[in-house]
């Protein structure tokens, strides 16, 4: 009770310091650019094609880590449907992709320029190609799409308490999966010039592949993309966490009951978050899609959702450098013990239990990295936890 | 209340805390040392991959597989891996390709298209792999067929039974036949052979494999005036059939048309018999098994198109079966016979490709004409499928009979 | 009508089995207030166990004639209820036990380790292997009489009775025994409950025992009714049954074991008549879309009573 008086007054006192400024909004998004440039002209080249494919994934389990944190770790809300948003937003990405393609560009072929190719190398072109301008709206259109479905699926559910939201999630995970099998069968990219030329636009969203999954899309997502996509999360997470609404969610999370005395407006707030939390979601399903060149229905299921609360479990719950650090460990640690064969995942499933029996509260706890004592010895600076 | 004091700070555990972080420092210390480490540890020579193209002859070559040894469909990868174990073995056993020795590294994806991504990369860029071996599933494949296109590396799908995947690109190839001319057959064969005139159809709708061969099915046997009075499908991990049973019952079909995998088959037969349907039962290549004796005598009578029987008496078949019954204790399957095959096929044009250059061993491969496989003579079309026949077999006490051959068609 | 019945039978039947299933779900979360989801694991356990406990006793696999004398049935499923009830407990002494006090979100975590576990160690050569195991043969595949064409086979009675039995046997000993009335202390407030003397750890894991084997009973009647041959522990359809009887238990009232029984039966029904009288193409969906609506309603489950939250 204590301290959720204390957050909200924190909350109250920092409103006047919050900058709003044109270059608060703007700082993000060039150095986004920078780390993404970085992360493609620099980092992807000197690590390797094999490596740069594990950075990638590392950047979008990090994008779904750092979301799901803003759900589970902030408003200490229990959403086990995090990868059915990241699965509504990578169909509306390959959606708008594939078939934004085929009725701009007359064919689904990858008509991006060098930032968005594979293989950069041997690419000719220009830097950025049209291509680039519909992916961009894609994942937007995605983030957006999936930001949309959170919002009515927490609206009703976010008003109970409890492990409700759980269950409430899981089961619509399970129900976006049904209805993404329901769709018919995708238009083939050889197919482009006969039945592409006079399918419907209004029919296109219906033809997702089904069961098959949406196969053969162009590929557009690389280290470039991922990445600037990873540092805005960041910055807006991190922006969040310290913000008034920041404090609000924390206070929501501490203690509802007193939260709610002290006028937090609770449902709102979690409503606010989780609608967040998808956008970003919906972001990392598009780069997922774009980067497999797939998606299917499953990758929208439980499973995945798991593997999502394991990383912010283990980051410690609300730690936002502790989401990154799980989510390279949790990423890492099967590519490590694929030699191991069908011990693999034996091997996986043990350490969790031993993780979370020897350090419960995660890597981190709440803290941050700069909040560990170790780190502020060495850079002597405080913090405020 | 509970959930306030979900998340308490703490300033005990210290010891705990270093052990978990140096835990999670060492799993980045190692993942930042698999790079080094990899190539030397798979081929006993340090560097051996990354001097591949300029390498001595004696280097063994690479090829890689990428199959669901772990998950729901465990048992197709297993069945497709033992088949390329024994083709790589006996390679090996008579002096390898031009004398150097096969090196098989086989990954498990899970079942998951976005493992398959990770592993088919891993496997090219990593461990740069002459070759790749893989699917069984036409989704993994199609996830698949792209990352080999691009990087250029020749792709024998064993089993992947959808058009769409070798449409992909020139590296792609298969050595099955595609669901358009499974479909045709055992409506061919209801129609022809059997004189059924009234079929049912109950097919796994999350499954494409399963939908692929309805469709195609479904559009044969109407052409050759058959008629469908029922069409029921299930979904992935189903058990329980007694409703689309029911109704399939109540049209009196004279056969049931089940294009679906043998670890559903099997409780399918049983629960139609259980309903008093007493109508045969005819299917895929997906049935064949040795466990289809599980179904008891509820399959009696029915059929399966597959690539081969083992009852076979061509020489390659009879060796086949000879020799993976003494490696593994079992009958082989169909997917196991297409893994031997696809691998064995992959050697041959390694052989005449003269080098183990991705453009080279494809053309090779695209060139392969009547080459004595054990699911039949494959010749590779234009569209890097392979054109043979298939077999019908019937099931009689838990055991497969040949009942009859519908050849490649001839366009 | 004929059809009717016949669906309604096939309903209650599996109505059942959910049951069985949703009363470990039910056990764990009113007294851990956490949702085990290692309990489809040990309910595919219970399946493979019973396979391999058969065979050790020489029951033939199916395709032989003849069935062995009911007793036999009846040992393998108390060999398999003990095999469960024991691994029940060492997972929970291992794993759940040093997590008493520690958030409910890593006890989930960790039960999603031990489901991985179960599924991947499952699937291993040397254990239950990948390919589907056949059903042994322990009852006559018969039916027992039939009344207006509805046929009710005499395995409808088998698992009906020993479902039935098995919750009586449960509600006696929740109700009636000592030790059920120590299980409802500490479901009702752990603390109190140890101030009154009760030996809280021996009661949790005597009700983790109690769920497993109850799920152990569940996959030997599953596998009764079924036959034919079973799949591998990673196969999703044990995931997606055990998920079918955590919604019975939500829908029943999480935490109130009548409402498990009610609930599972009332799931069965809904997903056997949506199958036979809608499509079957959203079988899984009518659940969860019944679950949502439970939710959103009477978040406090069907059977269940509204509880005041108090400051």
């Amino acid at each position: 009770m204590v301290r959720v008086t204390h957050l909200i007054e924190q909350a109250r006192s920092k409103q006047p310091s919050r900058l709003v400024g044109v270059g608060a909004t703007l700082w993000p998004m060039v150095l986004a650019v920078a780390v993404g440039l970085l992360m493609y002209l620099l980092v992807g080249p000197a690590i390797g094609q094999f490596q740069s494919k594990i950075l990638l994934v590392i950047g979008i389990n990090i994008i779904l880590a750092v979301s799901l944190t803003v759900v589970n770790g902030f408003t200490g809300q229990f959403s086990m449907g995090h990868a059915a948003f990241m699965a509504i937003g990578g169909y509306v990405a390959a959606g708008v992709v594939y078939y934004g393609s085929l009725k701009l560009f007359g064919d689904m072929n990858f008509a991006g320029g060098r930032l968005s190719h594979v293989g950069a190398a041997d690419f000719v072109g220009p830097l950025i190609g049209k291509g680039d301008f519909l992916f961009l709206a894609a994942t937007l259109a995605g983030g957006l799409f999936a930001a949309l479905a959170g919002w009515v699926v927490g609206l009703p559910s976010l008003r109970l308490r409890g492990d409700y939201l759980a269950i409430v999630t899981l089961g619509f995970g399970e129900i976006v999966r049904v209805l993404l099998q329901g769709t018919q069968s995708q238009i083939q990219p050889w197919e482009a010039a006969s039945l592409g030329k006079d399918a419907p636009v209004w029919k296109l969203p219906l033809m997702l592949g089904g069961p098959q999954g949406f196969n053969l899309l162009p590929t557009y997502t690389t280290l470039y993309w991922v990445w600037l996509w990873v540092v805005l999360t960041l910055v807006v997470v991190y922006r969040l966490k310290n913000s008034s609404e920041g404090r609000a969610f924390l206070s929501v999370r501490e203690d509802e009951i007193a939260a709610q005395a002290m006028g937090v407006n609770v449902t709102s707030y979690k409503v606010r978050a989780f609608t967040l939390a998808s956008f970003f979601a919906g972001v990392a399903g598009a780069l997922f899609a774009m980067d497999i060149g797939a998606i299917n229905p499953t990758d929208g299921g439980f499973q995945r959702s798991f593997d999502i609360i394991i990383m912010v479990v283990l980051g410690g719950l609300g730690s936002i450098s502790g989401a990154v650090v799980a989510a390279i460990v949790i990423t890492l640690l099967p590519e490590v013990l694929r030699d191991l064969a069908q011990y693999r995942l034996i091997l996986y499933a043990l350490a969790l239990i031993l993780m979370m029996i020897l350090r419960p509260q995660g890597l981190f706890g709440v803290r941050e990295v700069w909040d560990l004592a170790l780190f502020k010895k060495i850079f002597r600076r405080g913090g405020d936890a | 209340m509970t959930h306030a004091a979900v998340i308490r700070r703490t300033s005990q555990g210290t010891v705990s805390r270093w052990l978990a972080m140096g835990l999670a420092a060492a799993v980045m210390a190692f993942a930042g040392g698999c790079k080094k480490e990899e190539a030397p540890k798979a081929s006993g020579e340090p560097k051996a991959a990354q001097q591949a193209p300029a390498a001595p002859s004696t280097d063994p070559i690479k090829v890689g597989h990428f199959a669901s040894m772990t998950g729901s469909e465990a048992t197709f990868g297993v069945s497709t891996d033992n088949g390329i174990k024994l083709a790589v073995e006996e390679r090996n056993a008579a002096g390898g390709i031009k004398g150097r020795k096969v090196e098989l590294i086989t990954y498990d994806n899970q079942g998951k298209p976005q493992e398959t991504v990770t592993v088919v990369t891993r496997l090219i860029q990593q461990d740069k792999v002459a070759a790749l071996l893989g699917e069984v599933a036409s989704s993994r494949s199609l996830a698949a067929a792209p990352v080999a296109q691009r990087a250029g590396v020749p792709m024998v799908s064993p089993s992947s039974t959808n058009p769409s995947v070798t449409q992909v690109g020139d590296m792609i190839f298969r050595v099955c036949f595609i669901d358009p001319f499974q479909g045709y057959v055992g409506a061919r064969f209801a129609s022809e052979n059997l004189k059924f005139t009234k079929g049912a159809v109950l097919y796994n709708r999350a499954q494409a494999y399963s939908d692929g061969l309805r469709k195609n099915f479904n559009e044969a046997f109407t052409k050759m005036g058959g008629t469908l009075v029922a069409e029921q499908a299930y979904g992935d991990g189903d058990n329980d059939f007694s409703a689309q049973l029911t109704a399939i019952r109540e049209k009196n079909p004279e056969f049931i048309y089940v294009p679906g995998y043998y670890t559903e088959v099997v409780n399918i037969a049983r629960q139609a018999r259980r309903l008093g349907i007493k109508a045969p039962l005819i299917g895929g290549d997906g049935w064949d098994s040795e466990e289809l004796k599980n179904a008891g005598d509820a399959l009696d009578g029915s059929f399966f198109s597959n690539h081969y029987s083992h009852e076979e008496t061509r020489p390659e078949v009879q060796d086949f079966v000879k020799k993976y019954q003494a490696k593994f204790g079992k009958v082989p399957d169909g997917l196991a016979a297409l893994g031997y095959d696809a691998a064995r096929m992959l050697f041959d044009a390694m052989d005449r490709a003269g080098s183990t250059d991705g453009k080279a061993v494809a053309a090779a491969l695209a060139a392969t004409k009547d080459f004595p496989g054990v699911t039949g003579k494959i010749s590779m079309d234009a569209q890097r499928n392979a054109n043979k026949g298939a077999v019908m077999l019937e099931i009689q006490g838990g055991q497969t009979k040949f009942a009859g051959f519908i050849p490649a068609p001839t366009n | 009508m004929t059809q009717f019945l016949q669906t309604l039978t096939d309903g209650l039947t599996v109505g059942a089995l959910y049951a069985l299933i949703a009363l470990g779900y039910t056990m764990v979360y009113g007294i851990l207030k956490f949702i085990n989801f290692a309990h489809s694991d040990v309910f595919a356990l219970g399946v493979h166990l019973s396979i391999v406990i058969a065979s050790i006793l020489g029951i033939k696999a199916l395709g032989d004639t003849g069935t062995p004398p009911w007793y036999m049935g009846a040992l393998v499923l108390v060999l398999a209820m003990l095999a469960c009830g024991a691994i029940g407990f060492l997972v929970e002494r291992l794993a759940y036990k040093p997590l008493r006090s520690a958030p409910r979100l890593n006890v989930l975590i960790t039960a999603i380790g031990v489901s991985l576990l179960f599924q991947n160690a499952g699937q291993l050569p040397w254990a239950f292997g990948v390919s589907p195991r056949a059903w042994p043969t322990l009852l006559p595949d018969g039916e027992l009489f039939s009344i207006a064409g509805v046929k009710f086979r005499l395995v409808h009675a088998v698992v009906l009775a020993t479902a039935i039995a098995l919750m009586l046997a449960l509600q006696y000993l929740i109700f009636k025994t000592k030790l059920g009335s120590a299980m409802r202390a500490v479901s009702f407030n752990t603390r109190t409950a140890a101030l009154m003397g009760i030996n809280v750890n021996g009661i949790i894991s005597f009700t983790f025992v109690v769920g497993s084997m109850l799920a152990a009973a569940g996959g030997f009647l599953y596998g009764v009714y079924y036959g034919g041959q079973m799949k591998q522990t990673a196969d999703s359809m044990w995931v997606m049954l055990g998920l079918k009887a955590f919604v019975a238990a939500v829908v029943g009232g999480i935490g109130n074991v009548r409402g498990a029984v009610l609930g599972g039966i009332m799931i069965g029904l809904i997903e056997f008549f949506g199958v036979q009288y809608v499509s079957d193409q959203y079988r899984d969906a009518y659940v969860f879309a019944i679950l949502i609506l439970v939710l959103l309603f009477k978040p406090e489950g069907v059977f269940g009573k509204a509880t005041v939250e108090k400051v």
